[in-house]
Protein backbone atom coordinates (compact mmCIF):
# COMPACT_ATOMS: atom_id res chain seq x y z
CA UNK A 1 0.00 0.00 0.00
CA UNK A 2 1.34 3.42 -0.93
CA UNK A 3 2.16 5.39 2.30
CA UNK A 4 -0.39 8.49 2.57
CA UNK A 5 2.04 11.62 2.30
CA UNK A 6 1.91 14.80 4.86
CA UNK A 7 1.92 18.04 4.11
CA UNK A 8 1.84 21.48 6.37
CA UNK A 9 -0.02 24.39 5.00
CA UNK A 10 0.93 28.03 5.73
CA UNK A 11 -2.26 29.18 6.35
CA UNK A 12 -3.24 32.77 6.98
CA UNK A 13 -6.74 33.13 6.41
CA UNK A 14 -6.52 34.51 3.29
CA UNK A 15 -7.91 32.87 -0.09
CA UNK A 16 -4.37 31.93 -1.19
CA UNK A 17 -3.25 29.69 0.83
CA UNK A 18 -7.04 28.06 1.41
CA UNK A 19 -7.03 26.90 -2.30
CA UNK A 20 -3.17 25.74 -2.33
CA UNK A 21 -4.05 23.74 0.90
CA UNK A 22 -7.43 22.54 -0.80
CA UNK A 23 -5.64 21.52 -4.39
CA UNK A 24 -3.03 19.12 -2.40
CA UNK A 25 -5.71 17.86 -0.08
CA UNK A 26 -7.40 16.75 -3.36
CA UNK A 27 -4.70 14.62 -4.50
CA UNK A 28 -4.76 12.58 -1.60
CA UNK A 29 -2.10 13.83 0.45
CA UNK A 30 -3.22 14.77 4.67
CA UNK A 31 -2.37 18.39 4.97
CA UNK A 32 -2.82 20.15 8.20
CA UNK A 33 -2.17 23.88 9.23
CA UNK A 34 0.34 26.08 10.49
CA UNK A 35 -0.81 29.42 10.97
CA UNK A 36 1.76 31.76 12.86
CA UNK A 37 1.01 34.55 15.15
CA UNK A 38 3.65 37.52 14.98
CA UNK A 39 1.99 40.15 17.30
CA UNK A 40 1.23 42.01 14.27
CA UNK A 41 -1.46 40.12 12.68
CA UNK A 42 -4.75 42.09 12.00
CA UNK A 43 -6.79 39.20 12.46
CA UNK A 44 -9.15 39.75 15.87
CA UNK A 45 -7.66 42.42 17.76
CA UNK A 46 -8.73 45.77 16.73
CA UNK A 47 -12.83 44.70 16.12
CA UNK A 48 -12.11 43.22 19.75
CA UNK A 49 -11.04 46.52 21.74
CA UNK A 50 -13.09 49.11 19.28
CA UNK A 51 -16.48 49.42 20.85
CA UNK A 52 -18.26 50.35 17.53
CA UNK A 53 -17.00 46.94 16.03
CA UNK A 54 -18.13 44.44 18.93
CA UNK A 55 -21.41 44.08 17.04
CA UNK A 56 -19.35 43.01 13.83
CA UNK A 57 -19.18 39.09 13.39
CA UNK A 58 -15.87 37.82 14.75
CA UNK A 59 -13.94 35.14 13.09
CA UNK A 60 -10.35 34.50 13.33
CA UNK A 61 -10.05 33.59 9.49
CA UNK A 62 -6.92 31.09 9.99
CA UNK A 63 -9.43 28.81 11.88
CA UNK A 64 -12.21 29.60 9.78
CA UNK A 65 -10.11 28.52 6.54
CA UNK A 66 -9.15 25.17 8.47
CA UNK A 67 -12.46 24.38 9.00
CA UNK A 68 -13.61 24.12 5.96
CA UNK A 69 -10.80 22.11 4.87
CA UNK A 70 -11.72 19.54 7.44
CA UNK A 71 -7.96 20.15 8.44
CA UNK A 72 -6.20 20.25 12.04
CA UNK A 73 -5.02 24.15 12.67
CA UNK A 74 -1.30 24.61 14.88
CA UNK A 75 -1.17 28.35 15.44
CA UNK A 76 2.04 29.05 17.31
CA UNK A 77 3.62 32.02 18.50
CA UNK A 78 6.40 34.01 17.69
CA UNK A 79 6.28 36.92 19.43
CA UNK A 80 9.75 36.96 20.71
CA UNK A 81 11.70 35.26 17.68
CA UNK A 82 9.83 37.65 15.06
CA UNK A 83 11.56 40.50 16.52
CA UNK A 84 15.05 39.55 14.87
CA UNK A 85 12.99 39.63 11.83
CA UNK A 86 11.85 42.59 12.10
CA UNK A 87 14.84 44.44 13.67
CA UNK A 88 17.33 43.37 10.91
CA UNK A 89 15.67 42.14 8.30
CA UNK A 90 18.33 41.40 5.60
CA UNK A 91 16.13 42.31 2.98
CA UNK A 92 14.96 45.39 3.78
CA UNK A 93 11.44 46.75 5.03
CA UNK A 94 8.78 47.34 1.91
CA UNK A 95 7.16 50.83 1.68
CA UNK A 96 6.46 50.83 5.37
CA UNK A 97 8.03 48.70 8.23
CA UNK A 98 7.07 45.30 6.43
CA UNK A 99 9.53 43.03 6.03
CA UNK A 100 7.86 40.66 3.78
CA UNK A 101 10.50 38.75 2.31
CA UNK A 102 12.57 38.31 5.87
CA UNK A 103 9.33 37.45 7.15
CA UNK A 104 7.66 34.54 4.72
CA UNK A 105 11.72 33.23 4.71
CA UNK A 106 11.24 32.96 8.75
CA UNK A 107 8.24 31.30 8.36
CA UNK A 108 9.08 28.79 5.96
CA UNK A 109 11.95 28.01 8.26
CA UNK A 110 9.89 27.68 11.09
CA UNK A 111 7.61 25.83 9.34
CA UNK A 112 10.42 23.28 7.92
CA UNK A 113 11.70 22.62 11.28
CA UNK A 114 8.12 21.87 12.36
CA UNK A 115 7.65 18.94 9.56
CA UNK A 116 11.19 18.01 10.51
CA UNK A 117 9.35 17.58 14.81
CA UNK A 118 6.31 16.51 13.56
CA UNK A 119 7.33 13.89 10.68
CA UNK A 120 6.02 15.27 7.76
CA UNK A 121 7.03 15.55 4.26
CA UNK A 122 6.81 18.82 2.95
CA UNK A 123 5.18 22.50 2.83
CA UNK A 124 2.72 24.52 1.27
CA UNK A 125 2.12 28.29 0.67
CA UNK A 126 0.08 30.42 -1.23
CA UNK A 127 2.28 32.28 -3.25
CA UNK A 128 1.62 33.14 -6.50
CA UNK A 129 4.61 34.89 -8.51
CA UNK A 130 3.67 38.35 -8.57
CA UNK A 131 1.13 38.57 -6.51
CA UNK A 132 3.28 40.90 -3.67
CA UNK A 133 5.89 43.24 -4.70
CA UNK A 134 8.17 42.24 -2.20
CA UNK A 135 8.00 38.77 -1.11
CA UNK A 136 6.13 37.19 -4.44
CA UNK A 137 7.78 37.67 -7.17
CA UNK A 138 10.23 35.50 -9.65
CA UNK A 139 13.43 35.71 -8.36
CA UNK A 140 12.33 36.06 -4.62
CA UNK A 141 10.74 32.42 -5.13
CA UNK A 142 14.05 30.71 -4.37
CA UNK A 143 15.44 32.95 -2.25
CA UNK A 144 12.23 31.58 0.63
CA UNK A 145 13.34 28.47 -0.70
CA UNK A 146 16.82 28.34 -0.34
CA UNK A 147 17.38 30.98 2.87
CA UNK A 148 14.27 29.19 5.02
CA UNK A 149 15.95 25.68 4.28
CA UNK A 150 13.24 24.10 2.90
CA UNK A 151 14.70 23.77 -0.77
CA UNK A 152 12.93 21.56 -2.64
CA UNK A 153 10.58 20.80 0.35
CA UNK A 154 8.54 23.70 -0.64
CA UNK A 155 5.21 23.36 -2.65
CA UNK A 156 3.57 26.24 -4.22
CA UNK A 157 0.38 24.39 -5.63
CA UNK A 158 -0.76 27.59 -7.59
CA UNK A 159 1.90 28.58 -9.17
CA UNK A 160 4.02 25.08 -9.18
CA UNK A 161 4.13 24.84 -12.96
CA UNK A 162 5.71 28.16 -13.40
CA UNK A 163 8.72 27.00 -11.55
CA UNK A 164 11.00 23.92 -11.17
CA UNK A 165 9.93 20.61 -10.15
CA UNK A 166 9.74 19.92 -6.33
CA UNK A 167 10.54 16.80 -4.64
CA UNK A 168 7.07 15.71 -4.02
CA UNK A 169 6.48 16.19 -7.97
CA UNK A 170 9.12 14.43 -8.51
CA UNK A 171 8.52 11.81 -5.99
CA UNK A 172 5.03 11.74 -7.71
CA UNK A 173 3.42 12.49 -4.36
CA UNK A 174 1.45 15.29 -6.45
CA UNK A 175 0.82 15.39 -9.42
CA UNK A 176 2.02 18.54 -11.19
CA UNK A 177 -0.25 18.26 -13.92
CA UNK A 178 -3.18 18.90 -11.73
CA UNK A 179 -1.03 22.13 -10.21
CA UNK A 180 -1.58 25.74 -11.55
CA UNK A 181 0.12 28.22 -13.14
CA UNK A 182 -0.93 31.15 -11.49
CA UNK A 183 0.78 34.68 -11.74
CA UNK A 184 0.24 38.31 -11.41
CA UNK A 185 -1.41 40.26 -9.07
CA UNK A 186 -4.49 39.44 -10.34
CA UNK A 187 -7.12 37.15 -8.48
CA UNK A 188 -9.56 36.15 -11.11
CA UNK A 189 -8.23 32.77 -11.59
CA UNK A 190 -8.38 32.09 -7.37
CA UNK A 191 -11.69 33.14 -7.79
CA UNK A 192 -13.03 30.77 -10.39
CA UNK A 193 -11.24 28.04 -8.09
CA UNK A 194 -13.03 29.32 -4.84
CA UNK A 195 -15.76 28.72 -7.53
CA UNK A 196 -15.11 25.45 -8.25
CA UNK A 197 -14.25 24.49 -4.80
CA UNK A 198 -17.75 25.88 -3.46
CA UNK A 199 -15.91 28.33 -1.33
CA UNK A 200 -17.92 31.54 -1.02
CA UNK A 201 -17.25 33.04 2.44
CA UNK A 202 -13.67 33.64 2.43
CA UNK A 203 -11.68 36.71 3.30
CA UNK A 204 -11.67 39.69 1.15
CA UNK A 205 -9.13 40.91 -0.15
CA UNK A 206 -6.10 39.15 -0.18
CA UNK A 207 -3.60 40.80 1.82
CA UNK A 208 -3.65 43.61 4.37
CA UNK A 209 -3.02 41.29 7.25
CA UNK A 210 0.17 42.55 8.92
CA UNK A 211 0.00 45.92 10.71
CA UNK A 212 3.31 47.07 9.35
CA UNK A 213 1.75 47.57 5.89
CA UNK A 214 0.14 50.23 7.45
CA UNK A 215 1.67 53.57 6.93
CA UNK A 216 0.30 55.17 10.14
CA UNK A 217 1.39 52.15 12.20
CA UNK A 218 4.50 52.13 11.36
CA UNK A 219 5.03 55.89 11.81
CA UNK A 220 3.88 55.20 15.32
CA UNK A 221 6.35 52.12 15.74
CA UNK A 222 9.48 54.01 14.44
CA UNK A 223 8.65 57.08 16.46
CA UNK A 224 8.29 54.32 19.83
CA UNK A 225 11.66 53.14 19.05
CA UNK A 226 13.20 56.60 17.65
CA UNK A 227 11.82 57.86 21.51
CA UNK A 228 13.43 54.63 23.04
CA UNK A 229 16.82 55.00 21.54
CA UNK A 230 16.74 51.29 20.17
CA UNK A 231 14.81 49.45 18.20
CA UNK A 232 13.00 47.79 20.96
CA UNK A 233 9.21 46.47 21.92
CA UNK A 234 6.82 44.25 23.85
CA UNK A 235 3.37 42.77 23.18
CA UNK A 236 2.06 45.97 25.47
CA UNK A 237 4.08 48.43 23.13
CA UNK A 238 1.98 46.63 20.25
CA UNK A 239 -0.80 46.51 21.46
CA UNK A 240 -1.86 49.82 22.04
CA UNK A 241 0.13 51.75 18.91
CA UNK A 242 -3.42 49.74 17.70
CA UNK A 243 -5.45 51.53 19.66
CA UNK A 244 -6.15 55.38 20.72
CA UNK A 245 -4.86 58.61 19.03
CA UNK A 246 -0.69 59.07 19.59
CA UNK A 247 0.52 62.58 19.96
CA UNK A 248 4.06 63.96 21.49
CA UNK A 249 4.54 66.95 22.34
CA UNK A 250 8.08 66.60 23.22
CA UNK A 251 10.67 63.69 23.14
CA UNK A 252 10.47 62.71 26.40
CA UNK A 253 6.62 61.40 26.26
CA UNK A 254 3.84 60.72 24.01
CA UNK A 255 -0.30 60.60 24.92
CA UNK A 256 -2.41 58.02 23.65
CA UNK A 257 -6.02 59.25 24.15
CA UNK A 258 -9.04 56.82 23.81
CA UNK A 259 -11.11 57.54 21.14
CA UNK A 260 -14.10 55.82 22.47
CA UNK A 261 -16.34 53.38 24.82
CA UNK A 262 -14.02 50.11 23.77
CA UNK A 263 -10.62 51.93 23.72
CA UNK A 264 -11.24 53.50 26.85
CA UNK A 265 -12.01 50.47 29.04
CA UNK A 266 -9.16 48.41 27.21
CA UNK A 267 -6.58 51.10 28.24
CA UNK A 268 -7.81 51.39 31.85
CA UNK A 269 -5.89 47.85 31.96
CA UNK A 270 -2.84 49.86 31.36
CA UNK A 271 -3.48 52.45 34.35
CA UNK A 272 -1.08 50.51 36.45
CA UNK A 273 2.07 50.09 33.88
CA UNK A 274 1.62 53.94 32.65
CA UNK A 275 0.75 57.58 34.54
CA UNK A 276 -2.86 58.13 33.36
CA UNK A 277 -5.12 61.19 33.23
CA UNK A 278 -8.66 61.60 32.93
CA UNK A 279 -11.05 64.70 33.04
CA UNK A 280 -13.83 64.66 35.86
CA UNK A 281 -15.07 67.95 35.70
CA UNK A 282 -16.47 66.88 32.29
CA UNK A 283 -17.19 63.61 30.15
CA UNK A 284 -13.76 62.69 27.99
CA UNK A 285 -11.50 60.03 27.43
CA UNK A 286 -8.78 58.25 28.79
CA UNK A 287 -4.93 59.13 28.42
CA UNK A 288 -1.96 57.04 29.09
CA UNK A 289 1.37 58.77 28.97
CA UNK A 290 4.29 56.99 28.01
CA UNK A 291 7.68 57.93 28.72
CA UNK A 292 8.85 60.69 31.57
CA UNK A 293 6.87 64.30 33.14
CA UNK A 294 7.70 67.33 34.51
CA UNK A 295 5.26 69.22 36.13
CA UNK A 296 4.98 71.29 33.25
CA UNK A 297 4.66 68.89 30.72
CA UNK A 298 1.69 66.74 32.88
CA UNK A 299 -0.02 70.35 32.65
CA UNK A 300 -0.06 70.30 28.61
CA UNK A 301 -1.18 66.75 28.64
CA UNK A 302 -3.84 67.96 30.55
CA UNK A 303 -4.51 70.89 28.60
CA UNK A 304 -4.74 68.38 25.48
CA UNK A 305 -6.75 66.03 26.99
CA UNK A 306 -9.24 68.43 28.04
CA UNK A 307 -9.10 69.75 24.32
CA UNK A 308 -10.78 66.40 23.35
CA UNK A 309 -13.43 66.10 25.89
CA UNK A 310 -16.90 67.33 26.88
CA UNK A 311 -15.04 70.91 28.07
CA UNK A 312 -13.07 71.78 25.33
CA UNK A 313 -15.10 75.01 25.13
CA UNK A 314 -15.15 75.46 29.32
CA UNK A 315 -12.97 78.16 30.70
CA UNK A 316 -11.63 75.41 32.76
CA UNK A 317 -11.31 71.55 33.10
CA UNK A 318 -10.61 69.34 36.19
CA UNK A 319 -8.37 66.42 35.02
CA UNK A 320 -7.39 63.46 37.34
CA UNK A 321 -4.11 62.42 37.35
CA UNK A 322 -3.61 58.95 38.08
CA UNK A 323 0.34 57.33 39.25
CA UNK A 324 0.76 53.24 38.28
CA UNK A 325 0.10 53.19 42.08
CA UNK A 326 -3.07 53.97 41.82
CA UNK A 327 -2.60 57.63 43.77
CA UNK A 328 -4.44 60.25 42.20
CA UNK A 329 -4.50 64.06 42.55
CA UNK A 330 -6.40 66.43 40.75
CA UNK A 331 -5.38 69.80 38.53
CA UNK A 332 -7.60 72.34 36.66
CA UNK A 333 -6.24 73.29 33.39
CA UNK A 334 -8.09 75.30 30.09
CA UNK A 335 -8.30 73.06 27.63
CA UNK A 336 -5.75 73.92 24.68
CA UNK A 337 -7.92 75.75 21.88
CA UNK A 338 -8.71 74.56 18.46
CA UNK A 339 -4.85 75.68 16.73
CA UNK A 340 -2.92 74.72 19.69
CA UNK A 341 -2.59 71.02 18.79
CA UNK A 342 0.42 70.92 16.57
CA UNK A 343 0.01 68.99 13.53
CA UNK A 344 3.78 67.53 14.20
CA UNK A 345 2.69 66.30 17.65
CA UNK A 346 0.16 63.84 16.12
CA UNK A 347 1.52 60.26 15.25
CA UNK B 1 -8.93 13.42 35.30
CA UNK B 2 -7.90 16.88 36.01
CA UNK B 3 -9.57 20.62 35.54
CA UNK B 4 -6.78 22.99 34.72
CA UNK B 5 -8.55 26.84 34.84
CA UNK B 6 -6.19 29.68 32.48
CA UNK B 7 -6.68 33.18 32.96
CA UNK B 8 -6.55 34.46 29.53
CA UNK B 9 -7.79 37.74 30.89
CA UNK B 10 -6.70 41.07 28.64
CA UNK B 11 -5.49 38.93 26.14
CA UNK B 12 -6.37 39.08 22.56
CA UNK B 13 -7.14 36.65 19.88
CA UNK B 14 -5.66 34.63 19.09
CA UNK B 15 -3.55 34.26 22.17
CA UNK B 16 -6.06 33.05 24.28
CA UNK B 17 -6.37 30.31 21.33
CA UNK B 18 -2.56 29.77 21.60
CA UNK B 19 -3.00 29.62 25.52
CA UNK B 20 -5.81 26.87 25.47
CA UNK B 21 -3.97 24.78 22.57
CA UNK B 22 -0.34 24.70 24.21
CA UNK B 23 -2.14 23.71 27.15
CA UNK B 24 -4.28 20.82 25.81
CA UNK B 25 -0.99 19.64 24.35
CA UNK B 26 0.17 18.67 28.09
CA UNK B 27 -2.87 17.15 29.36
CA UNK B 28 -4.71 13.78 29.07
CA UNK B 29 -8.05 12.95 26.95
CA UNK B 30 -10.94 13.76 29.22
CA UNK B 31 -8.77 16.36 30.86
CA UNK B 32 -10.58 19.87 31.76
CA UNK B 33 -9.79 23.35 30.77
CA UNK B 34 -11.51 26.31 31.58
CA UNK B 35 -10.60 29.48 29.67
CA UNK B 36 -11.80 32.72 31.82
CA UNK B 37 -11.51 35.73 28.47
CA UNK B 38 -12.07 39.15 27.67
CA UNK B 39 -11.77 39.38 24.13
CA UNK B 40 -15.44 37.94 23.40
CA UNK B 41 -13.95 36.48 19.88
CA UNK B 42 -12.66 33.51 22.36
CA UNK B 43 -16.38 32.79 22.26
CA UNK B 44 -15.88 31.97 18.74
CA UNK B 45 -12.59 30.91 18.19
CA UNK B 46 -11.94 28.82 21.31
CA UNK B 47 -14.84 26.41 20.10
CA UNK B 48 -13.45 26.57 16.37
CA UNK B 49 -10.03 25.54 17.18
CA UNK B 50 -11.53 23.04 19.14
CA UNK B 51 -13.79 21.27 16.66
CA UNK B 52 -11.00 21.12 14.19
CA UNK B 53 -8.85 19.29 16.74
CA UNK B 54 -10.82 17.17 18.19
CA UNK B 55 -12.20 18.50 21.28
CA UNK B 56 -15.09 19.03 23.17
CA UNK B 57 -16.68 22.39 23.87
CA UNK B 58 -18.45 21.17 27.31
CA UNK B 59 -19.38 25.15 28.08
CA UNK B 60 -19.36 28.69 26.79
CA UNK B 61 -21.12 31.58 28.80
CA UNK B 62 -20.66 35.23 29.46
CA UNK B 63 -19.94 36.71 33.23
CA UNK B 64 -19.92 40.41 33.68
CA UNK B 65 -17.32 41.14 31.19
CA UNK B 66 -15.70 37.93 31.39
CA UNK B 67 -16.00 35.26 28.99
CA UNK B 68 -15.90 31.60 29.85
CA UNK B 69 -14.85 28.90 27.61
CA UNK B 70 -15.24 24.97 29.63
CA UNK B 71 -13.25 22.31 27.00
CA UNK B 72 -12.64 18.54 27.33
CA UNK B 73 -9.40 18.06 25.73
CA UNK B 74 -10.34 15.16 23.09
CA UNK B 75 -7.81 11.63 22.15
CA UNK B 76 -5.39 12.95 20.39
CA UNK B 77 -4.67 16.05 22.69
CA UNK B 78 -0.38 15.95 22.38
CA UNK B 79 -0.95 15.54 18.52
Amino acid sequence: MTQQRKAVALISGGLDSLLAARVVQEQGVHVEGINFFTGFCVEGHTHAIRKKDRAKPKRNNALWVAEQLGMKLHIIDIIEEYKQVLFNPKHGYGANLNPCLDCKIFMVKKAHEWIRDNGFDFIITGEVIGQRPMSQRKDTMPVVANESGADDLLLRPLCARNLPETLPEREGWVDREQLFDFSGRTRKPQMALAEKFGFEDYAQPAGGCCFLTDAQYSQKLADLWQARGEKSYEMDDIMLLKVGRHLRPSPDYKLIISREEGEGNFMQGYRNQYLSLKTISHPGPLALIDGKVSEQDLQLAARILARYSKGKTADSVEVEIREKDATTRCIKVAPLGPLDVKPEWIL
Amino acid sequence: MSRIVLDCRRMLCPMPVIKVQNQAANMAPGDELEAICTDPGALNDIPAWSRINGHEVLETRTQGDEYIVVVRVGEDAGS
